[in-house]
């Protein structure tokens, strides 16, 4: 079967980024509660952080000048793909270690994998990243696996 | 029949549901969710954008943001009883502001060893489609 994965994109297998170290405030916390609707008291009041606080506390802060007329940026971790449509796709999240306002969390992104299927109407790529999160004494507190699809 | 005892009396038995909760963001809470972020997809806030260059019929619901609420309907159930360990999800479907959006789920294993349960969650539309299935791992008392 032709391919459309060249070795040159493949070796971008496991390509990473550079870990991004944050402080997590109360008033991130409250901000974050309130925009999702959250009801436990200990999220609202930001006395901790609910589970999915981790994607708003690691977005990528870009410049203005670097987004596309659509809005969004180009992810850097990423090579160029042969198909450009994102199709949505899967997350696993560990949750090891609770998240409180003090904390300072490093994230590291890795690109684990590149793989083609044969969908309904033509290929499709699935790319996986990891990023794992610890906090300052080095304890794996987070870790997520995105699966992301191409058509 | 195998269950877990939770917290003195409460039990978690096979097949028992998840309280169901209904969603419907408006552009307003649309909006400050993809602030906190720094996600400035026009999709989430341009709406001649999103509708007239993308095609979409209306503003796109964030898809992590339905992830949260997957996410919230666990922990809700849980009510600080036991502690959410992992969530895999997927988006499925394409939501719009405008739409009303339901979770729910019910526990599908038990472990009475580890004291573990394993949930499955999901988020519809008001047609019955899954927007977005999950499943959970959550623990009701730390192992040992």
């Amino acid at each position: 079967m032709k391919t459309l994965l060249s070795n040159e994109l493949l070796e971008n297998i496991g390509r990473q980024s550079c870990p991004q170290r944050e402080l997590v405030t109360r008033r991130d916390i409250k901000k974050y509660a309130v925009a999702v609707g959250a009801l436990q008291s200990k999220y609202v009041e930001g006395d901790q952080a609910p589970p999915l606080f981790h994607i708003a506390l690691f977005w990528d802060v870009v410049g203005l000048n670097t987004l596309s007329t659509d809005g969004l940026s180009k992810d850097p971790l990423l090579p160029k793909f042969p198909l450009s449509r994102a199709m949505a796709g899967g997350s696993r999240i560990d949750y090891i270690h609770d998240i409180y306002p003090g904390d300072w969390l490093t994230a590291t992104r890795t690109l684990t994998n590149i793989y083609e299927k044969k969908g309904h109407s033509g290929p499709l790529i699935f790319y996986e990243v990891d990023m794992e999160i610890i906090n300052d004494a080095g304890e794996l507190v987070i870790k997520e696996k995105k699966t992301s699809i191409l058509r | 029949m195998t269950f877990i005892q939770r917290s003195e009396p409460f039990s978690v038995q096979l097949g028992d549901k998840l309280p169901h909760r209904e969603f419907k963001p408006d552009n307003v809470q649309l909006f400050l969710y993809n602030a906190i972020l720094w996600n400035a997809h026009r999709i989430h806030f341009d709406e001649t954008y999103t509708t007239e260059v993308e095609g979409y019929p209306g503003l796109v619901i964030a898809g992590p943001m339905i992830g949260d609420w997957l996410h919230q309907c666990v922990e809700d159930w849980l009510d600080g009883e036991g502690r959410l360990v992992s969530m895999e999800y997927s988006n499925r479907i394409t939501a719009y502001i405008g739409e009303t959006l339901h979770c729910g789920g019910n526990v599908i294993a038990l472990d009475s060893d580890s004291k573990e349960a394993r949930v499955e969650v999901f988020i519809k539309n008001e047609a019955g489609g899954i927007v977005a299935p999950g499943e959970a791992t959550v623990l009701f008392a730390e192992k040992g």
